[in-house]
């Protein structure tokens, strides 16, 4: 009797646990099939290379206007931008267009290239639907006045009109405005203007917020939504893309037939995703891994497969510079003097060696990158810069009159290796008579407290690389400060409420380089060399370190990936939002090579 | 039987009002402005940023007092309309819920029910054998002490990472589509195995303390030393002593199965399981309010339904409440 009990028992397990699983499986697999069309089912690993890093949600917009949430490979293997940056080199490649010039100080001719095709997705056929012409150039050039929305809306006040002959393009100005159109010329892609298959007719809703889910795009690759899920966004290569014909850029074209980005984790599965093979390339921060470069794994071989950029300290690009960000309507922040005790107080090459072990560089005073180091008013520096130092660091701290307040840090819990840096600072802070506390709070919390101005002490890296410094002033000292800082500029609230008239004329020289023409060097340099010695002078901003443009490569399926020791292929690395379609990742991209 | 369950359906549908009003209100009251980590997507200029965040204000609805906004959502309830998530933008709540709960029902509804099978058994064994109670007791003790992460995280480095006998990470492999087909199957159970093991693991080292010492206590209670002194066999003892002991289990059943749907955020995090864990982590970390709602409305449901059906489970299994419910209707 008991004997037959337990075969009950266990067949009754038996089929609960399979009754239990069915269910799911098969929800899960109608839910896919219904919108689905021709999967691969499994996209074979030797004509595939996987990415992770830069998406933290499943894929669900392909809207090029949706430039914070876009799905990765929006920008660059589907809509492409006129020109591209390469800030190893410093310098614009043409892209879409052929050649651009300013015929006078408020008139650009652009030329586009001949043969650029509006391609449909994976789903639809890869169909070509139509060529890229001046029209869509136009199209997307004044979007900018009739769409109040759009985020390069600021051209609107710069631009005055925009006519097509064929592909070639004219652009009348207002105002001389070189750097807003520069950063228009590599950082925003050209849409299709078509009503037909295009964008033409949509409304202004429909351009910032649509999904876009079957794009029609110029670009290297096709989105192939069969094989996009919530763990992966998929794309195939489009045989109809324009660049492997254009023999000034090498014939560029791409040796694999998919590429997936997987949706970010943890560091841990990142990790071991990467080591085991499975990730290709990872654009994540993962902790160590120059040690993995060189240690021997726990099988006893060594994982001779991966590489990072540079070989040696500080292995990755840099990225970005990473600010200690004072709210200067607070005090004792509003208070120069403490601002230069804590910028003395902290030991920048600790964080660089503890916390990112060596990945990364400490930063400049000036905190300009290491690419526009040419930029750099060395006599500003050795006269106003600021140093490790916590003698200088007492010294000022005593002409501050702090009260012994307390100070707070803060960055979003989970972003680890700021977490580290900050209770770096703190205790660096407390070295030097500065009571601080670290606070990790929610995203949500801590971009509310930073836009609120109800903040402390913030870490913060969003002024964006660029050829020229232009983008970091602007962003440290645009003005007017609104109540609630919803756009990403002067968050530190450099105003004259804070430090008084320094403020609008920093603002006015930022103003000024956007009016003075790129060509005159001597003109331009004179303004960044005040810039710099304004921000030195009063340090809005405290900039501590350069953060790495986070690239490791497996060579395990691909081989072939981008290494400063290679002559003649020194391009991006990365595949985030702003480096992947703005920057020389597609041409990065386009050496690989089966291993 | 009629009566009591029309006073138990009434009781539910107070509960789930009460309920539903909470998971409208709480999301609002938390710190932070929803809109303002929203409109970050857009990396909008001064100018744009202030037109688009009047039009979201509006589009979310945010513009109508606040009465009305909670008469949208309970109409929204009815219709399974939940709103648009912020987050997965401009994705309807409905449908993240949908991508992402049967992941989660495929792991965890087969882990509560193998662990409460297994652990009752274990733990019915443990009770009547020396030798078991002295070598159960202690394993489960250290299993369901053992920090579920650290537990999870070894046999993701040893079994995935190191021995690579399974795959430590997602539902499927990266480039697999998740259709129904025999290879995306195999693939699915594939991945599925480590984090199943892993819950199995520690939730059954509960079951099985639980259910050893209700079973020791229903042996030593009057009716079970009765039956003994009538010199009734001892296996008829343990079985009164077993379907005794059991209720309270199906009570934990009910709630472990209930809750489910709040997904296993740990789990989700170490194995990188797209399951509704991750949805309510994302939701509360980027002040998505309307996927915290949808998400903890999914809670609500699954938490009542479990309860009403234990309560008709209870009739079916309980003589006493049979009889009570024979006595409430005399």
């Amino acid at each position: 009797m008991f004997a037959r009990k337990k075969k009950g028992f266990l067949g009754v397990a038996a089929v609960v646990l399979a009754g239990s699983l069915v269910v799911p499986l098969l929800a899960i697999g109608t839910t896919a099939s219904a919108t689905t069309v021709r999967p691969h089912v499994t996209l074979s690993h030797a004509n595939t290379v996987f990415s992770s890093g830069v998406m933290y949600s499943p894929p669900t917009v392909w809207n090029p206007n949706a430039q914070g949430s876009f799905a990765t490979g929006t920008e660059g293997f589907l809509y492409e931008t006129l020109f591209l940056y390469n800030p190893i080199t410093n310098k614009y490649i043409p892209w879409l267009a052929n050649s651009g010039k300013w015929t006078s100080t408020t008139k650009y001719v652009l030329t586009l290239r001949g043969g650029i095709k509006w391609v449909s997705d994976v789903a639809n056929g890869q169909a070509v639907k139509g060529f890229m012409t001046g029209a869509d150039v136009v199209f997307t050039i004044m979007l900018a006045k009739t769409d109040p929305g759009i985020y390069y809306s600021n051209l609107a006040n710069d631009v005055s009109g925009a006519t097509a002959v064929g592909n070639t393009v004219t652009v009348t100005f207002k105002h001389p405005a070189a750097e807003d159109w520069q950063s228009f010329l590599y950082q925003d892609p050209i849409l299709p203007s078509s009503s037909v298959y295009g964008m033409g007719d949509w409304n202004n809703a429909e351009l910032n917020t649509d999904a876009n889910a079957a794009p029609v795009a110029s670009g290297p690759m096709s989105l192939d939504s069969a094989n996009t899920n919530s763990e992966e966004v998929c794309y195939t290569t489009n045989p109809n893309w324009w660049g492997a014909n254009v023999k000034s850029l090498g014939n560029p074209s791409f040796k694999f037939g998919h590429w997936c980005d997987t949706v970010n984790s943890s560091n841990n599965v990142e990790l071991t995703d990467f080591l085991t093979g499975a990730i290709d390339l990872s654009n994540n921060f993962l902790p160590g891994i120059a040690a993995l470069i060189h240690a021997a794994s726990p099988g006893g071989s060594t994982y001779g497969n991966i590489s990072t950029y540079y070989p040696r300290p500080p292995y990755m690009l840099s990225a970005n510079t990473v600010w200690l960000e004072p709210n200067l309507s607070k005090k004792p922040m509003s208070n120069l003097y403490f601002r230069k005790a804590v910028a003395a107080a902290v030991n920048e090459s600790q964080i660089v060696n503890v916390d990112y072990t060596n990945l990364v560089d400490a930063s400049n005073p000036t905190g300009l990158m290491p690419s526009q180091k040419s930029y750099i008013d060395t006599a500003a520096v050795k006269q106003y810069g600021f140093s490790f130092s916590k003698a200088t660091a007492k010294a000022d701290l005593k002409k501050s009159n702090y009260k012994g307040q307390t100070v707070t840090i803060e960055c979003p819990a989970g972003w680890t290796d700021w977490m580290a840096a900050i209770n770096l600072i703190v205790k660096d802070l407390k070295g030097v008579g500065i009571k601080a506390e670290a606070l990790f709070p929610s995203y949500a919390t801590r971009t509310s407290d930073i836009e609120d101005g109800t903040y402390d002490f913030a870490i913060d890296n969003n002024a964006s690389i660029a050829a020229d410094p232009y983008n970091y002033f602007y962003r440290m000292f645009r003005l007017p400060v609104q109540k609630v800082q919803s756009a990403q500029d002067n968050w530190e609230r450099f105003d004259a409420a804070t430090v008084g008239g320094v403020a609008g004329k920093a603002w006015a020289l930022v103003k000024d380089l956007n009016a003075t023409a790129m060509t005159a060097k001597t003109a331009r340099q004179a303004i960044f060399n005040k810039l710099e010695t304004i921000e030195l002078q009063y340090l809005p901003e405290i900039p501590v370190w350069y953060n790495g443009a986070w690239a490791q490569y497996s060579a395990s399926h691909w081989k072939h990936w981008p290494h400063s020791t290679a002559k003649g292929d020194q391009y991006t690395p990365v595949m985030w939002a702003g480096w992947l379609g703005q920057m020389t990742t597609v041409l990065a991209l386009a050496q690989l090579a089966h291993s | 039987m009629r009566r009591y369950f029309l006073k138990k359906i009434s009781i539910y549908l107070l509960t789930f009002w009460v309920a539903v009003t909470i998971d409208w209100g709480i999301p609002r009251l938390m710190p932070g402005n929803p809109l303002q980590v929203f409109l970050l997507k857009f990396r909008a200029q001064p100018d744009a940023a202030k037109y688009l965040q009047a039009y979201f204000y509006k589009a979310f609805g945010f513009n109508e007092p606040l009465w009305k906004q909670y008469l949208y959502y309970w109409d929204g309830i009815f219709h399974w309309n939940l709103g648009v998530s912020m987050f997965y933008y401009p994705t309807p709540v409905a449908t993240v819920i949908g991508q992402h709960i049967f992941y989660t029902m495929g792991l965890l509804v087969p882990a509560i029910i193998c662990a409460y099978f297994v652990g009752n058994r274990l733990g019915a064994m443990a009770a009547r054998r020396k030798v078991l109670d002295n070598s159960i007791l202690p394993a489960s003790y250290l299993i369901s002490g053992t920090p579920y992460q650290w537990f999870a995280m070894l046999l993701a480095f040893f079994l995935g990472a190191l021995w690579h006998l399974l795959p430590e990470s997602n539902a499927f492999a990266f480039g697999t589509t998740p259709v129904w087909t025999w290879t995306f199957i195999g693939n699915f159970l594939e991945h599925w195995i480590l984090p199943f093991l892993s819950l199995f693991f520690i939730m059954l080292g509960g079951w099985a303390i639980g259910m050893r010492n209700l079973i020791i206590y229903e042996l030593e209670s009057d009716y079970a030393h009765w039956l003994q002194m009538l010199g009734s066999p001892a296996r008829l003892v343990r079985r009164y002593a077993y379907r005794n002991a059991v209720l309270p289990q199906l009570t934990g059943l009910a709630l472990a199965l209930g809750t489910f749907v709040a997904g296993q955020i740990v789990t989700e995090i170490v194995f990188n399981y797209q399951g509704v864990g991750l949805l309510f982590f994302n939701a509360i970390t980027n002040s998505d309010i309307f996927l915290m709602q949808g998400a903890f409305l999914l809670v609500i449901i699954g938490v009542l339904v479990a309860n009403f059906v234990i309560d008709i489970v209870y009739v079916l299994v309980d003589p006493r409440t049979r009889v009570s419910m024979m006595g409430a209707e005399g």
